[in-house]
């Protein structure tokens, strides 16, 4: 498969608001590119307008060697032209057809004979999983069943390009834990380039090749999953990823290797930028000791909050708050005098005015 | 790329992108059927309005003599002076106009009281029988509004009115009955109050049963008295409800003509609807055209008064959804009172009217109940001079059958034309839901509502008498009648096109789309099978209110088009009082079978069709 899609300066307004504002975006053939964002920030519109169930206001969409929406040119094929599959989030199975007659609703209208359709029915029902469902009607199964059965809608007539806007945010923890490794091996499987919504950080973190977090219908960083958790883009994107929270702390830059954080200095790598900016850092790239150390800080526990795993420690001094990931059971106790020391290759800078990433 | 456009930058290849835009725009199913749409609104609504004023300020032949001077075609103030000012205005106008505020504010206040009350009976309190009670509230609904009127005049009758022959009352007492309880505003009010009150009883129940019983229970803990819950509470919450109900019984009593012809008439209390029929009857256009625009403004405002005092709070129509009632309300010692009553009225509404229009037919002579007049003459008598101007019993008679056949194709038509309407109506306004050209589809389709039946009939004369655009004048054929029909309808059609498209969550279109399928293929396969049972329970009540629909068409029908609703107005207006009356029994039966017959189609019903008539 060799199909990429290419957005150039895309735009959708609804009346006043700009839902997708001139997004610039390219998904590499075969690729899995996952748009994320808080609800309002023009994912859902983007996908739609890429899939033509939304007639964009501007900008130009070409789905492999197939220009399907140009402004300029008047263009804008329907969304049957674009060979493209879609995954609804609440499904979207026809309630008065069977399974069977779901599947084969895209294949009678390409005209296909009744055994390739019966054929086409029994291998997607398969790679879902759910062979011998062929009669059953959408009411007769669970939420994870019409899941797959969506999917199998969608994997039968073998389209070159997949989206799916949050097929996953209608299941159960369990469930969704399971249909992310499927998914993921089946765009390994077919290969088809992916377009996949959702809010939910770890569902991108965990299938995507590539991420773009949006914000107010701009896209703030497109970049690999691992470079949007280590190196995130700006402030908004920082904050957005990761759970626990990044810590953003304000600090003034005073020498090329230091940071003034008000209570402490933080070392952090040479860089050209002066004045204020803020300091990010994840909890797990802070280490914790109970004696003071060289390089660490004096802090308190103020909040300790095991989960099994791993351990949350929430440290005070005065004003500051600053999370710490402990990998395990961690031994402190709360009011106990903690010493913190910044892991120097994971601290980024952002400048304080425009919020962008000054580091790396 | 395998296909090659016209470079952008250059004018011509910019004309060429806007004129693909446009034509893009265009051919979205939802638009095209937005624009078919109103312009078929504009023909069938707005144009013969326009005519109508406009005939009003037009000298036509009849007016040559009364203007001296004036020519066919010239303006002239003639008519609004006459009617609203000159001698006759108090006559002609006045005097209808508050007759008919009198029956309306009457009929609906009576209405709701009997429909409210009995709909909080059967949601809120113990009351046994409910499903009893239901089935016979809806049983106005097959009767034609004028029945329960036709059976008041069997009883009521007086000899006090002259040329009245004796009711059942005065036969069984020897005195004839006083003049205000057999014609008037009280009969009619009553007649009319006791029809209506029915869409008052669903809709409220209705809203009743949707109250979320926390909402209350939420009271009830802040500690507020059981009238206070019901005033502040319960009573907001079903205010929409009364206002739909008040809306649809003012404007439909306003625009009655059965009940005020049949009670009214006779000793000269006219309305706006029969003074403007006896206009039309003596082609005086002009005037009774007038009276016509007198009617539909009066109508028009006082739904807009009553809609800008609901106003938003049309919105809580939704709050609640399942909410079961956790506690009704113990009636203890009023339990055997409250049955009673309830007893009496469905009796009085249901039964009564009935029983007494069947009696009345196997009367030989008017007036005369003992069982000695009994006969079968007027059902299956052959012609006798002696009898009904020699006409034989109506199951012999060749125009009764004619009439029928009439009413059932009129019906039907109206049905299928208004649900294939309905289904566009729909589809265009839920598809183009925030733009502007839904908006105004939505409204226009609005309008019909706000014009009184009788008034919505007279429109089509002025309109179609002549020919135009191509087809040919109109007036007097079935057609038109089809067309007034399925006009007078669009604003139900619409509502419950557009109640059926909602329920399919558009993802479901979206899917077939992006599958490939055509507009067509889409509405053959996926919306057409999902919204049927909407489209089914509606071409019920469509077919049912056409079959009893008499103000709408008394107006433009014709002896070659009569249906069995206007001859049973010729009949009482003949003095054939029996013959009358078995018509009405007819058409009822006829109701009743095609109720049957349409129920058995994909689970509709009558109760969901007016359910979705709100």
């Amino acid at each position: 498969m060799n199909t990429s899609i290419i957005i150039r300066n895309l735009t959708k307004k609804f009346g006043d608001v700009v839902a997708v504002n001139d997004v610039n975006l390219e998904v590499e053939a075969g690729s899995f590119l996952t748009l994320l964002g808080p609800s309002g920030c023009g994912k859902t519109t983007l996908l739609r307008c890429i899939s033509g169930l939304e007639d964009p206001d501007d900008g130009e969409i070409i789905i492999g060697e197939q220009l399907v929406y140009s402004r300029s040119k008047g263009i804008s094929l329907q969304p049957g032209q674009r060979d493209l599959g879609l995954v609804f989030q609440n499904y979207a199975l026809w309630p008065h057809m069977t399974v069977y007659k779901n599947i084969t609703f895209a294949l009678e209208i390409q005209k296909m004979s009744k055994e390739e359709m019966d054929k086409r029915v029994k291998e997607s029902l398969e790679e879902v999983q759910m062979g011998g469902y062929e009669d059953r009607y959408p009411r007769e199964m669970s939420g994870g069943q019409q899941q797959r059965i969506a999917l199998a809608r969608m994997l039968a007539y073998r389209p070159s390009v997949f989206l799916m806007d949050e097929p996953l945010s209608n299941l159960d923890a369990r469930l969704r834990m399971d249909m992310r490794t499927e998914l993921k091996r089946l765009h390994h499987d077919s290969g088809a380039t992916t377009v996949y919504v959702t809010h939910d950080q770890v569902e991108a973190m965990t299938m995507s090749s590539q991420i773009a977090v949006m914000k107010l219908g701009v896209i703030q960083q497109l970049d690999t999953p691992d470079r949007v958790y280590h190196f995130p883009a700006n402030l908004f994107v920082a904050d957005f990823i990761g759970n626990p929270k990044v810590n953003l702390l304000d600090g003034f830059v005073v020498a090329q290797d230091v940071v003034d954080a008000g209570h402490f200095n933080v070392p952090v790598n040479t860089l050209d930028k002066t004045g204020e900016v803020v300091i990010g850092i994840r909890p797990e790239d802070i280490i914790i000791s109970t004696e003071p150390i060289d390089g660490a800080e004096e802090f308190t526990a103020y909040s300790v909050l095991p989960s099994g795993a791993e351990t949350i420690i929430v440290a005070r001094r005065g004003k500051l708050e600053i999370s710490v990931k402990e990998i395990g059971v961690s031994k402190v106790e709360m009011d106990q005098k903690i010493w913190l020391a910044f892991n120097k290759e994971a601290v980024n800078l952002y400048d304080k005015e425009s919020g962008n990433l000054v580091n790396a | 790329m395998s296909v090659t456009y016209a470079d952008p930058q250059t004018a011509s290849g910019k004309w060429h992108a806007h004129l693909r835009r446009f034509f893009r725009w265009l051919t979205t199913p939802h638009v095209f059927l937005s624009l078919i749409m109103l312009a078929v609104m504009y023909y069938m609504v707005l144009l013969p309005l326009y005519r109508m004023l406009v005939t009003t300020i037009t000298v036509n032949q009849n007016d040559l003599r009364a203007i001296p001077g004036a020519l066919v075609g010239d303006l002239t103030s003639y008519h609004w002076l006459r009617m609203l000012i000159g001698e006759i205005a108090k006559i002609m106008t006045y005097g209808p106009l508050v007759h008919s505020l009198t029956i309306s504010i009457g009929a609906t206040l009576l209405a709701l009281l009997l429909g409210g009350g009995m709909a909080w009976l059967v949601v809120r309190t113990d009351i046994p029988g409910k499903n009893t009670i239901h089935m016979l509230a809806t049983v106005p609904y097959i009767m034609p509004s004028w029945t329960i009127a036709m059976a008041w005049k069997v009883l009521f009758k007086t000899t006090a009115v002259s040329g009245g022959t004796p009711g059942m009352f005065q036969f069984v007492t020897g005195s004839p009955p006083p003049i205000w309880l057999s014609n008037g505003a009280i009969p009619i009010i009553i007649s009319s109050g006791l029809h209506y009150y029915t869409f008052f009883f669903l809709f409220v129940s209705a809203a009743l049963m949707s109250i979320d019983s926390s909402l209350e229970e939420a009271g009830d803990l802040a500690g507020a008295s059981r009238t206070r819950i019901l005033r502040k509470i319960t009573f907001p919450l079903v205010l929409p409800a009364i206002a739909s109900g008040f809306i649809m019984t003012f404007s439909k009593t306003m625009g009655t003509f059965g009940g005020p012809n049949v009670l009214g008439v006779p000793i000269g209390y006219y309305t706006l609807s029969t003074m403007l029929r006896s206009n039309t009857g003596i082609g005086n256009y002009g005037d009774a055209f007038v009276t016509a625009i007198v009617l539909i403004l009066f109508s028009m405002t006082t739904i807009m008064i009553n809609q800008k005092l609901i106003g938003t709070r049309k919105s809580y129509e939704t709050i609640g959804g399942r909410g079961f009632m956790a506690q009704k309300m113990k009636l203890r010692n009023w339990r055997p009172f409250f049955i009673a009553l309830i007893t009496i009225v469905q009796f009085t509404i249901a039964i009564v009217p009935l029983v007494v229009l069947i009696y009345s037919t196997f009367m030989l002579r008017t007036g005369d109940f003992s069982l000695s007049n009994f006969t079968l003459h007027h059902w299956i008598g052959q012609s006798d001079l002696k009898i009904n101007n020699g006409e034989p019993g109506v199951l012999l008679n060749p125009r009764i059958w004619h009439g029928a056949w009439n009413s059932i194709r009129l019906s039907l038509w109206t049905s299928f034309i208004g649900g294939i309407v309905g289904v566009i109506l729909g589809y265009s306004i839920v598809k183009g839901r925030g733009t502007r050209l839904s908006k105004i589809v939505e409204q226009l389709a609005f309008i019909p509502y706000v014009i009184p039946g009788i008034a919505f009939g007279a429109v089509y004369i002025s309109m179609f008498t002549k020919s135009f655009f191509g087809l040919p004048p109109l007036y007097g054929t079935f057609a038109l009648l089809v067309i007034v029909s399925v006009a007078k309808h669009i604003p139900h059609s619409s509502r419950t096109g557009v109640s059926a498209m909602m329920q399919v969550g558009k993802e479901l279109e979206e899917a077939a789309s992006i599958a490939g399928a055509t507009p067509w293929q889409r509405f053959k396969r996926i919306i057409f099978p999902l919204t049927s049972p909407g489209f089914v329970s509606s071409f019920l009540l469509n077919f049912i209110t056409t079959m009893r629909e008499l103000s709408l068409i008394i107006l433009i029908v014709t002896p070659a088009t009569a249906v069995l609703s206007s001859m049973t107005m010729r009949y009482i207006e003949n003095g054939n009082e029996q013959q009358a009356n078995a018509v009405i029994i007819i058409l009822i039966v006829l109701v009743l079978i095609g109720n049957a017959i349409i129920s058995r189609f994909r689970g509709g019903s009558l109760k969901k069709g007016l359910e979705a008539h709100k």
